[in-house]
């Protein structure tokens, strides 16, 4: 039974959602909530299917059961053609960058508008460079993929993403591997675009400490569930265990150190098996 | 006993399972002919890749085999002093048989595995993924191009090596072992029917580009996507078209030559 009320300035709303992959739930009849023009986090443990919640969000996968709407559309009972309408309105970063390796900076950026519109090249070029001025990387645009660091690579694939000026933006893991100025850089973008072009975020992280301070809204996902959910401030004074794991990063608790396996002497005493 | 039909009956589910999602996929690729019409673009760039840069190992591959075919050839008809069909012998071999059948396993070595390798690595780095979340079926935009790309280059590279193999012939049959030119060329003019030998070979090839053209894209868009996956696809590529190519040969051969 679904107690959740959608609140109505949801843009995303997920509701008694499950998945899984093969034996294994990821997901176990959960329900959240994206506010529009609001960032709102997704954390968790790794493995927790913070990455597969956005793919069931951008209609990648198909859910098990429940329902899954974007400003208002069910993303799971659209046809392909009104899927791909809906995917122009989104953006995602994915924690790669996912540039194409054949295409240098530029053309990178270009690629949606080129696919999408029949805009003149000049126009093109312009709200090209008019993106890569906005993450401040309009001197590499000859550049390929692989002469990017890291930290380019996002922040260009940030660019290509609000190339065709979505909605909202999806992204995977933006902090994963960053050194402290290519982590404070891609912070400062996503909350500078997300107040100037009135964008809605969703951020899928495990970094604690940045991801906090720009989230509007938290949830913690672990073991398929929610365990915990609210403003940042509300989450660093959780009284959740497995919040409190989380946000602490205690190696123990309700998330074990160790890997189910049996008893640890009897493993070492049994004898006969290579493994 | 139970073990052994068990693992039998799980290999077979999940070979036609497989062949379900290659179907399924080859359907997805020729619904895309006709959008690729329209950005002729795409497909002039997978022909620079596919075929244009497998033109020096056809090439070359092709000088040797003529080569050898002649000198081989020579040593057996000299035995009967029919040294003068060389030339028709050396042409036959190479439109009907080699011409299309090394090709082929040339161009599943040279660009079938590159194409399974590329589209593999794509999928592992979520190149794909990205396309489809900008709402560009990677299927139209990348797929399809490449496949007709193999459809067309395949017998093109192969009327090329058999080019090359028959002036491969006539430098060895004509200039290195004396037999006359005059016969050399005559005899296979006279000899090599357009519509059986030269019609028939470059259908070899087409079926051939399709097939290899298939496998290697389909194997890289379902490879795992982690290096050993990509890896393996690769060489599942090499084999699989291989066996093809060599299976289907056959079988084209019986149904076009049986009746002679």
């Amino acid at each position: 039974m679904d107690n959740h009320v959608t609140p109505p300035n949801s843009l995303v709303s997920v509701r008694n959602l499950s998945f899984s992959r093969g034996t294994t739930k990821i997901f176990d009849n959960i329900s959240l909530d994206f506010e529009r023009g609001k960032i709102t986090a997704i954390m968790g443990p790794s493995g927790t299917g913070k990455t597969t919640l956005l793919k069931l969000i951008g209609g990648q996968l198909f859910p098990d059961q429940g329902t899954i709407c974007v400003d208002g559309e069910n993303v799971h009972q659209l046809r392909r053609a009104e899927l791909y309408n809906l995917r122009k309105r989104l953006g995602m970063l994915f924690q790669s960058g996912a540039l194409l390796t054949d295409m240098n900076v530029y053309d990178n950026v270009a690629f949606p508008l080129r696919e999408h519109t029949h805009l003149p090249e000049s126009m093109i070029r312009t709200l090209v460079l008019m993106k890569l001025q906005a993450v401040g990387l309009r001197g590499a645009r000859n550049l390929m993929p692989n002469e990017l660091s890291g930290g380019m690579a996002r922040r260009i694939a940030l660019a290509r993403a609000i190339a065709l000026d979505p909605m909202m933006i999806l992204y995977d893991e933006p902090f994963t591997g960053q050194d402290p100025i290519s982590m404070g850089i891609l912070v400062h973008l996503i909350k500078s675009l997300n107040t100037t072009l009135g964008l809605t975020s969703i951020i899928v992280s495990h970094d604690v400490h940045d991801t906090s301070a720009i989230a509007d809204y938290i949830y913690v996902l672990s073991g398929g569930k929610i365990v915990g959910e609210g403003t940042p401030e509300e989450i660093q004074h959780s009284e959740s265990e497995w919040v409190q794991q989380f946000m602490t990063g205690a190696a123990d608790g309700p998330v074990h150190f160790h890997y189910p396996a049996k008893d640890y002497v009897d493993d070492l005493l049994s004898s006969g098996k290579r493994y | 006993m139970t073990a052994f039909l068990e693992y039998l009956g799980q290999s077979t589910r999940i070979s036609f399972t497989k062949l379900g999602r290659a179907s399924y996929f080859l359907l997805q690729i020729l619904a895309g002919i006709l959008s690729l019409l329209a950005r002729p673009r795409l497909l002039l760039k997978q022909l620079y890749s596919v075929g244009v840069l497998s033109f020096l190992i056809i090439t070359i591959s092709g000088l040797f085999v003529g080569m050898v075919l002649s000198l081989q050839g020579y040593y057996t008809l000299s035995d009967f002093g029919a040294e003068e069909s060389l030339g028709v012998m050396v042409a036959a071999s190479l439109v009907r048989e080699l011409g299309p059948v090394v090709s082929g396993l040339l161009f599943a070595g040279r660009a079938g595995s590159a194409l399974t390798a590329e589209i593999g690595l794509m999928k592992a780095t979520e190149q794909l993924s990205g396309m489809e979340m900008m709402a560009v079926d990677p299927i139209r935009r990348i797929i399809t191009p490449r496949f007709v790309a193999g459809l067309i280059s395949m017998p093109l590279l192969a009327a090329l090596f058999s080019a090359v193999g028959v002036i491969g012939g006539q430098m060895v049959g004509c200039g290195l072992l004396g037999v006359d030119e005059g016969a050399f060329w005559s005899q296979m003019q006279s000899g090599i029917d357009f519509k059986d030998d030269i019609i028939n070979g470059v259908i070899k090839s087409l079926v051939f580009g399709f097939v290899t053209s298939w496998i290697a894209l389909f194997e890289g868009y379902d490879a795992i996507p982690t290096s050993e996956g990509v890896s393996r696809a690769t060489t599942r590529t090499v084999v699989n078209s291989a066996f093809s190519i060599l299976g289907l040969d056959f079988i084209l051969t019986a149904l076009m030559f049986g009746e002679h």
